[in-house]
């Protein structure tokens, strides 16, 4: 077996498809699980900045203010020093610190301030002159939230949520090379660790089919909801 | 009935204070078309905005029907707006609903039946005429089709008022006379009380019934549409019966008058202002008849249709070699009760 040519990139027969599928499922699970509670978190803090960002109250202001904090702050962290920093944490949450599941905490928590502000843009985005007629037709906030500001901004939200989930992709693999599982993982251990460039190469082909049918679905998705 | 009392309102900025309204009093009787007429920036939108509360007046007091708005809060201020429809400049549609889904609106937000908002949705929809585009997206209509389902998405809930503010500014003048039109349809068929703002003085000759002119957050003159338009007082209301009394614009006539000045230096140019039955009068044809020594020249013309009768100006040029029958022929004019005014040579 040469493990060190150009054509051992091609040797598939080293390839161990069960845990080849086992491993692309283990990133598809943490991508989808860490999305969806991206999406609602990020929602929320999105809305928090959007209603408090404005506002006149001082309460308001300072609330802003410590929201933007934290969302710069986890924005601003390395992905591979937030699991680290996050392992005692992962820990106590997850009663673990390897696996799809450990992997939870840091993915979320590293994505959900990213999504907050593609939030809080969209919202931002909407013309004030429709939020304004809601008001004036007698709608309370929650109406507003939810027959307005949800609504017209939700092809940014969308396109906000396929980014953000193309990104995760990415951190799910950083994730496995500390032992997350998934491909990244597979990859690492199974591909560079054994020297099978075999391992690696398919294990970054099912990557990127994954990011592209994310990014594709995305796109189908916005183009069917913009009536603009 | 709504009434302004006093009313001011002074916005905080970085600079300092901007008195967007001052001292502001008001009374617009319920069933009419009331316009408000200003300049970009007098504070139309300021005092507009305070009868649904979107503004609060610093000081003073707005009342509808013995309400006070500028005291509602909370869930009696969202009550009281159901009774106000507004439309805006900009139509302010969601994009993301349909016709009718935008018309069904206001109903969601009254939280009215599903039931029964659709037989409502549809039969507003065929006021504002615009049946068989219900399944249309706001970005599939053109500007006029779009302020449609404004009106029809204001009158929704049953509104004792409506509120334009610059409903036709964004609209060519064709679509504005339609929309005006249907404003003026649906006061009359409806009966609720119109309060239009617009920089236009063609919206307000062609649907109020009064008018405020408003320059600078002051109300400088108000009264019923036609004894405006005939007898403005202040230059600014003069300003704004010449924007829509003079059909080319005031420059050419400007021009005109120069040129034949400068033509016939012994001829004295006339405006006239007609309203009412005198519009219809031969004005022109028995001052030639009654002073055949004098010659007459017209200059420029006009007539225009408000809601109370027929408004017109001509300029004309009365030339004489008998400074007398000059002096004549304005009191005639004078006589006939038509306006005059002498318009003075520059030196
Ligand atoms: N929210 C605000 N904050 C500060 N200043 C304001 C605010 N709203 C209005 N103003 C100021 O108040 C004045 C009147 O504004 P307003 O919008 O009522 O004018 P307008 O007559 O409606 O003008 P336009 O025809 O351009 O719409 C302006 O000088 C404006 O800058
Ligand atoms: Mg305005």
């Amino acid at each position: 077996m040469n493990n060190n040519g150009f054509a051992s990139y091609f040797q598939l027969s080293n390839v161990d498809w069960p845990k080849m599928w086992l491993a692309t499922w283990e990133t598809v699970w943490m991508t989808l699980v860490s999305i969806i509670v991206v999406a609602i978190l990020g929602a929320l803090l999105g809305l928090l900045l959007f209603e408090t960002s404005n506002s006149k109250s001082a309460g308001a202001r300072a609330l802003n203010w410590i929201v933007a904090a934290f969302v710069n702050i986890f924005r601003s962290i390395p992905f591979i020093i937030l699991i680290v920093l996050l392992l005692p944490a992962t820990q106590a949450v997850m009663g673990t610190i390897i696996g799809p599941k450990a992997a939870l905490p840091s993915l979320i928590i590293s994505a959900a301030p990213f999504y907050a502000r593609l939030v809080e843009i969209a919202f931002h985005e909407i013309d004030h002159g429709v939020v304004e007629a809601a008001q004036s037709m007698g709608a309370t906030k929650g109406q507003i939230i939810f027959k307005v500001l949800l609504p017209e901004s939700m092809p940014a939200l969308v396109s906000g949520i396929t980014v953000t989930a193309i990104s995760l992709i990415g951190y799910t693999a950083m994730a496995g090379a500390i032992g997350a599982g998934g491909l990244g993982n597979l990859a690492y251990l199974d591909g560079f660790q054994a020297s099978n460039n075999a391992v690696t190469l398919v294990a970054t082909v099912i990557i990127v089919l994954v990011v592209f049918v994310c990014q594709f679905a995305g796109d189908i998705v916005v183009k069917r909801i913009d009536k603009r | 009935m709504i009434e302004f009392k006093d009313v001011s309102k002074t916005f905080d900025v970085k600079e300092g204070q901007v008195a967007a309204v001052r001292d502001v009093n008001l009374t617009i009787p319920d069933g009419k078309i009331y316009g408000i007429v200003g300049y970009s920036g007098a504070g139309k939108s300021t005092i507009i905005r305070m009868l649904n509360g979107l503004e609060f007046p610093t000081t003073g007091s707005v009342t509808i029907n013995n309400t006070e708005i500028s005291k509602l809060k909370g869930k009696a201020l969202r009550e009281q707006r159901l009774k106000i429809g507004m439309i805006f400049q900009h139509f302010n549609l969601l994009w993301s609903r349909t016709v009718f889904e935008n018309v069904a609106f206001p109903l969601e937000i009254a939280k009215v039946p599903k039931a029964q908002r659709k037989e409502k949705v549809l039969r507003l929809i065929e006021l504002v005429g615009l049946k068989g585009r219900e399944n249309a997206y706001p970005s599939e209509l053109s500007g006029g089709q779009k302020q449609r389902v404004g009106i029809a998405r204001s009158l929704a809930n049953d509104p004792e008022i409506l509120l334009s503010d610059e409903a036709t500014s964004a609209l060519d003048p064709q679509t504005t006379d339609e929309v005006l039109d249907l404003l003026l349809d649906i006061n009359k068929k409806l009966g609720l009380t119109v309060v239009v703002i617009t920089h236009e003085m063609h919206v307000i000759r062609k649907i109020c019934d009064q008018v405020a002119v408003l320059d600078a957050g002051e109300i400088v003159e108000q009264g019923p549409v036609l004894d405006v338009f005939k007898h403005p007082k202040q230059a600014i209301t003069k300003r704004f019966v010449n924007q829509e009394t003079s059909t080319s614009s005031q420059d050419d006539t400007t021009l005109a008058v120069s040129e034949l000045l400068k033509k016939y230096p012994n001829g004295l140019i006339i405006k006239l202002g007609f309203h009412g039955d005198q519009a219809q009068l031969p004005i022109v044809s028995s001052v030639i008849r009654k002073f055949p020594d004098v010659d007459l020249s017209i200059i420029e013309g006009n007539i225009h249709q408000t809601t109370e009768g027929a408004l017109g100006s001509l300029y004309i040029q009365v030339i004489s070699d008998n400074q007398d029958s000059v002096k004549e022929v304005l009191s005639y004019l004078n006589t006939m009760r038509v306006e005059t005014e002498v318009i003075e040579r520059e030196q």
